[in-house]
């Protein structure tokens, strides 16, 4: 039923501006995968190239190896969630999510009855049962969204793609939608790519994510390598909070103004460089257990944890601390900073 | 604490100015629409009930008051259609002259009807330019019923597009791409998709092309030939009336195109809120 999905140095011209610039990715039958990136960096228009919305202008798509160009929106057999659900709001739920079926060739079409049973387990799946004679107009915005989403599975798509798909909810809505739809992939195992800005929802969601930055794929890995050892600069500080560091690499041991701060880094590695620490990657110790010090200047409450913003001489910004132990310090006083887990790259 | 305990008489609302409101408006209607055609009523009913009846079942009457709103009908319906593809055409697509031609569809409305009148009989007539090349067919528009329905459907003709343009305005591109997505036929698409929810609008449009179209004289006296009982139309006849000074026999027609077009009016808004229910708008 699923199919395994290749790009192949595909490009997408939008006048003089290259919204897509040569993005290559092979992605596996039932892999769950997030294309992120901060707008106009051109995930929405990736996926409208798969879904065949948008021509391409260089490169192929290919599914399960054969060349889509061809074929007509029907024969590609695409499940797309739009952003903004694009629910035909004259029709109730039902009809929504009968529609694909409905409008197939009398040869291909269900009968009446097998399209109504279809339905309704389609309403199951998607934990809308009794709402099928509502229209649009009276669900919320999550039961719109899964009504889109119904509508989407409803004519066996080999490949599910969705744009934004929790774009338009609030933040508790757009979690348990979360959960659920990795529970749904679980079950039904489409091919899945989802457009998203939300870093979080990338990495919690996904099996592999891939990153891009102004038309180009700046990496492409599970969550966990992308998190802890994001391939470039614009990864690590897309993927989450970073500390900079100005440092001297020698020998792969990175020092900052002739203090040596960290030594994981591989020891090919020289020259000037940036070295790019996650909060929870620097770790406060006595002021004399690391040369690395500074003085406490702010403590702030961050979602479950809390905060530490230390003042480094020598260093423009204050570094993000997270503080792991129920005693934290003192405003003013001084610390050591030992970083724990960081990344290097040139000074840019 | 009677006053809290008496049920008042209309539903409170939180916004203030629902008297004065309600008070302009009713005055202005009276002066302006309502006082005026009681007085029309009035007049009617001094032709007794003999009378009244004798005039309006007259051939002349019935047969003028059948073009009227035959030909209307005819008017508002190719309107419908004609309307709908020249708002699309206006929405969906971007050509050089875009500007102009939206200008265009205004000009109906500005038009002195006369002028329109003659406009149409000059090209329609026999000698025509398009006149002339359907007399070989034997096909007549100027001085025939079909004139009629020419001019009607160019007087009426702005309502439908001003109704739909800023409906099909709305309509997101993306349900266009989920239904070709789900498998959909463009015509499929046009039918299932984006005509229904013009639906309401497409309803306004007509009642409005309708209504114009029932009281137009001004262009359709000039194409029309005005025959009796053939191509002449009610509110002609009325004026004929007014100018043998028969005041009442007037009066009777007016009554009467009031009363079927109020009837009509009536009966295409209960269908449009059917409609709007149907449609799923809260």
């Amino acid at each position: 039923m699923s199919v395994s999905v290749t790009l192949e140095n595909v490009a997408k011209q939008y006048g003089a501006f290259a919204a897509v610039r040569g993005v290559s990715l092979a992605i596996q039958p039932g892999e769950l995968i997030a294309l992120l990136g901060p707008s106009g960096s051109g995930k929405t228009t990736l996926l409208r190239m798969m879904a065949g919305l948008e021509a391409i202008d260089g490169g192929n798509i290919l599914f399960d190896g054969i060349d889509t160009s061809r074929l007509s929106l029907r024969d590609r057999r695409i499940g797309f969630v739009f952003q903004n659900y694009a629910l035909f709001r004259h029709m109730s739920v039902a009809d929504n999510i009968a529609f694909g079926l409905k409008v197939r060739p009398r040869k291909e079409r269900p009968s009446a009855s097998e399209i109504s049973r279809r339905v309704s387990g389609l309403l199951e799946l998607v934990q809308l049962g009794g709402l099928e004679k509502r229209f649009p107009s009276q669900i919320s915005g999550g039961q719109r969204q899964r009504v889109a989403l119904a509508r989407a599975l409803a004519i066996e798509p080999r490949v599910l793609l969705l744009d934004e798909p929790f774009g338009a909810l609030d933040a508790k809505v757009r979690k348990d939608l979360r959960q659920w739809l990795r529970d749904l992939h679980r079950r039904t195992g489409h091919t899945t790519v989802f457009v998203t800005h939300d870093q979080e929802e990338a990495l919690e969601l996904a099996d592999r994510v891939a990153i891009l930055n102004k038309g180009l794929l700046e990496q492409v890995a599970g969550p966990d390598t992308v998190y802890d050892y994001p391939a470039t600069a614009f990864v690590c500080d897309f993927l989450g909070e970073t500390n900079r560091i100005p440092v001297e690499i020698a020998g792969g041991r990175a020092h900052f103004e002739n203090i040596p701060v960290y030594q994981g880094l591989p020891s090919n590695s020289h020259g000037k460089a940036e070295l790019f620490v996650r909060p929870q990657h620097l770790k406060l110790v006595e002021p004399g257990g690391s040369p690395f010090s500074g003085a406490v200047e702010l403590i702030r409450r961050h979602g479950s944890i809390r905060r530490a913003e230390v003042a480094i001489k020598g260093l423009p910004k204050r570094l993000d601390i997270d503080i792991v132990s129920q005693i934290g310090p003192a405003i003013g006083e001084s610390v050591g900073v030992r970083i724990t887990h960081a990344q290097a790259f040139p000074a840019g | 604490m009677s006053s809290l305990a008496r049920r008042p008489w209309r539903a409170h609302s939180i916004l203030p100015g629902f008297g004065i409101g309600l008070g302009i408006a009713v005055t202005a209607l009276s002066l302006i629409v309502l006082i005026p055609l009681a007085a029309l009523v009035i007049k009617a009913a001094s032709a007794g009930p003999a009378g009244f009846v004798a005039l309006a079942l007259s051939p002349r009457t019935l047969l003028a008051l059948r073009l009227s709103f035959g030909a209307a009908l005819i008017a508002a319906l190719v309107n419908v259609i004609f309307g709908v593809i020249i708002a699309w055409v206006l929405v969906r697509y971007d050509f050089p002259g875009k500007k102009l031609l939206d200008a265009a569809i205004d000009l109906p409305f500005a038009l002195p009807t006369a002028v329109a009148g003659i406009a149409l009989t000059a090209i329609y007539a026999p000698n025509g330019w398009i006149g002339g090349l359907l007399a070989p067919w034997g096909i007549k528009i100027a001085y025939t019923p079909l004139g009629v329905v020419m001019a009607l459907i160019f007087v009426s003709l702005p309502f439908i597009v001003r109704t739909v343009q800023p409906v099909l305005q709305e309509c997101e591109a993306e349900l266009e791409e989920a239904a070709a997505l789900s498998g959909a036929s463009r015509l499929r698409t046009i039918w299932s998709v984006i005509l229904p929810p013009l639906l309401p609008a497409l309803l306004t449009g007509f009642i409005l092309a309708l209504a114009r179209a029932v009281g137009e004289y001004g262009s359709v006296i000039f194409i029309a030939g005005n025959l009796p009982g053939i191509s002449e139309i009610a509110p002609l006849l009325i004026v004929i009336r007014l100018e043998q000074f028969d005041y009442a026999g007037a009066a009777v027609v007016g009554v009467l195109m009031l009363a079927i077009s109020f009837t009509l009016i009536l009966s295409i808004n209960s269908l449009q809120a059917l409609v709007r229910r149907r449609l799923g708008y809260v």
